[in-house]
């Protein structure tokens, strides 16, 4: 007799072999220039159920530019594996063309020149042409945000999110969950969340004074599709106080909770549950250890970690969704549940190439009035990127964003050092291409950009790069935070990331004087986004924008090459 | 080529199970477990310790102990100064041998539970804490 497992590994090798996943015909159509809507949405409707997945967004409305990090390194189990592959590797490995609109998408080489090529990506009229075409195929197919949708541009900065709610409202999602958002501030976040039109999910929510979970976030919800009854389960991000401010959400408190989640699936499915979907921010290598310690999930919808996958990853009898982030990406996962269980599935992970998807009008308008007001401020151009100067920032260890970012920090603030914090949000610049204010703000804005100028010891500054290079270098993925390394400009160091805590980071050099950083002595250090409260400073995007704004010619930044990694 | 795909995502998923992270005990804690057990050995078995992976404030960091069958349960923070943090005891009428409070940690390190069973063995839990000084999440 054949196993669920088998199925859902036939499911999975019908993708890859028969192109499936809907990424098999890049190169073909690229050389046939002959990319379009159509044979972007083309989709075979599958089984009885459809999930559509966004995650990530970070308040990008527009389309926009963004480049895939070319270094994206695997520790421990995960050294090696799928989301830890880049480059030609990642081409090779899912079957992708070369210069194909696929190798754009979804890798960083040639970004410069892919770009004059294919474009913007993302815009969220765009994703809303996709939702619109998913349900036409089928009405009630769930739409799922996985969070990291009221943070990150200038209009969401200035509306506390009221903008991106607006907008994400007429997209008419089903349910959601949390990171960013609780950098509004647990009141701003309560006011919106209580009139939302839709499921605010969170398992691992829980109120910290009583360590209960927190009214405000049910745990899960059922939802009858297709005739199948299905359960959402909610997972915020784990470390939510620790990564970002908790100081601006103290009556909230998170961690995995990977029991409460088995407690959780056990409830669903006893409540009679016939398919199990974890809407996720746990980030993919916390996911896929989740996927194998608690059982029962079907389908994990993965954020947090932006990375975006062609194919699903299977951990026994889960299957892994990753939809990219920015808006980039939509995933629709159609379902085969039968007898009460998941029974193979089809997948696509659809990216939104702006030129290629016509805007959804109604939407258009709805992302137009939340700008308008604004709409001076947003467009006045700052600078302009030199003819071979990509601006962009993803990336284990530096992108040139932060450079500029560091540069900014150094001259304006008189400092020795700069500390850039390692987001993965924040969309690309191509080269010889108007920089404004808009585009400042995409890679700056938060609820706590103080940009700050302090004294640390030698000493203290390697423990901060130790403890930050923990977060993500640590072999067992629960004890990882997500994000990136911290950047630093004026700075030098080694790293072997397959060394413990407090031994990774060796040969810390000043740059401008090329000495080894003493330990015992005092830097000048600028840098922005401190979790601390009360911290001061001017705002960074003025920082930036200032810095930017002083540079005669176009921006050109030397190449870094200050980080020497090993072990990877 | 497509079988060489699926090859990588088993071995990665495979690939998953990591080795649990060895107890580092200090002197101090010796003596604790000592002092509790009288040298017995000690096994694995009927206690659980739940606790986060990183405390959100190390300051208070809330942990819980549970057995079915345990008579009483020592609760160290092994990387404290002072490593005892409780000791619970349950007499056999107790309806539930569970037990949760807040514990304060000077830094990352192995919390352990050691549970003194009914039929008078020894079983012991950890769990890493990690205390950290705060990042940036993506």
């Amino acid at each position: 007799m054949i196993s669920r497992r088998d199925f859902l590994q036939t499911s999975m090798a019908a993708a890859a072999l028969y192109g499936g996943s809907g990424f098999g015909n890049w190169g073909r159509l690229a050389a046939q220039q002959a990319l379009t809507q159509d044979k972007l949405l083309e989709f075979d409707t599958f089984g009885n159920v459809s999930l559509v997945h966004i995650t990530d967004i970070h308040a990008q409305l527009k389309p926009i530019y963004f480049r895939e990090p070319s270094v994206n390194i695997g520790v421990g189990g995960n050294k090696g594996a799928v989301p830890h592959v880049t480059g030609a590797d990642f081409r090779k490995l899912y079957g992708i063309d070369d210069g194909s609109p696929s190798a754009y998408a979804l890798t960083s080489d040639d970004f410069n020149a892919l770009a004059k090529g294919y474009g913007r990506v993302g815009g969220l009229d765009r994703v809303a042409t996709v939702i619109n075409s998913i349900r036409a195929d089928r009405p009630d197919a769930l739409l799922l945000d996985g969070g990291d949708t009221w943070h990150g541009s200038y209009t969401c900065h200035h509306t506390q999110g009221q903008d991106m709610v607006n907008v994400m409202n007429a997209l008419k999602p089903d349910a959601m969950t949390f990171h960013w958002e609780f950098t509004l501030g647990s009141d701003r976040v309560n006011e919106i969340v209580e009139g939302l039109p839709f499921a605010a999910l969170g398992q691992n929510i829980f109120d910290a004074e009583w360590d209960e979970p927190a009214e405000l976030f049910p745990p899960y919800k059922f939802f009858e599709r297709g005739g199948v009854k299905i359960a959402v389960i909610g997972q915020a991000f784990p470390y939510m106080p620790i990564a970002n401010p908790g100081w601006m959400f103290p009556e909230y408190s998170f961690g995995i909770r990977d029991e409460r989640m088995q407690e959780m699936v056990d409830q669903v499915r006893a409540e009679g549950a016939e398919l199990v979907v974890c809407l996720s921010h746990n980030g993919f290598d916390v996911d896929k250890q989740m996927a194998g310690k608690v059982k029962g999930i079907d389908v994990i919808l993965s954020g947090h970690t932006h990375d975006a996958l062609p194919e699903p990853v299977l951990v026994e009898e889960t299957i892994i969704v990753a939809s990219g982030s920015n808006g980039k990406f939509v995933s629709r996962v159609d379902l085969d549940v039968r007898d009460g269980r998941m029974m193979g599935f089809r997948h696509k992970l659809i990216p939104i190439f702006s030129d290629v998807i016509t805007p959804d009008a109604e939407v258009t308008k709805v992302i137009d009035a939340q700008r308008a007001p604004y709409a001076d401020k947003l467009a006045e151009v700052i600078g302009q990127t030199a003819d071979d100067q990509v601006l962009y920032r993803r990336g284990n260890f530096n992108g040139t964003w932060d450079d500029l970012i560091c540069d900014a920090l150094i001259s304006e603030r008189e400092a020795d050092i700069a500390l850039s914090p390692g987001v993965r949000w924040g969309p690309s610049i191509p080269a010889g291409h108007d920089i404004t204010r808009e585009d400042i703000w995409n890679v700056t804005s938060m609820s706590y950009g103080e940009a700050y100028r302090t004294e640390m010891t030698g000493e203290f500054l390697h423990v901060v790069l130790e403890d930050v290079a923990d977060n993500l270098f640590n072999p067992d993925p629960y004890y990882q935070q997500g994000g990136d390394m911290v950047r630093v400009g004026g700075l030098g160091y080694r790293i072997d990331v397959t060394k413990p805590q407090g031994e990774r980071i060796t040969e810390m050099t000043l740059l401008k004087t090329g000495e080894a950083i003493d330990a015992s002595k005092t830097y000048q250090i600028a840098g922005w986004a401190s979790v601390n409260e009360g911290t001061e400073g001017p705002p960074i995007w003025d920082v930036v924008e200032a810095h930017i704004a002083k540079q005669e010619g176009p921006i050109s930044l030397d190449p870094n090459n200050s980080v020497t990694v090993v072990g990877a | 080529m497509e079988m060489t795909r699926r090859d990588v995502m088993a071995a990665g998923a495979g690939a998953l199970l990591i080795a649990g992270l060895p107890v580092r005990v200090s002197a101090a804690t010796e003596d604790a477990i000592a002092a509790f057990t009288g040298g017995a050995e000690i096994g694995s078995g009927d206690i659980s310790l739940t606790a986060p992976e990183i405390a959100e404030n190390g300051n208070t960091v809330p942990i819980e102990v549970s057995s079915d069958t345990a008579a009483s349960i020592l609760v160290l923070a092994t990387g404290n100064p002072t490593p005892g943090v409780a000791q619970f005891n349950f007499g056999p009428g107790a309806a539930s041998r569970a037990a949760s409070t807040r514990i304060r940690l000077a830094g990352t390190q192995d919390v352990v539970a050691i549970a003194k069973l009914e039929d008078g063995s020894f079983v012991q839990a950890s769990s890493t804490v990690k205390v950290t000084i705060g990042g940036c999440g993506g």
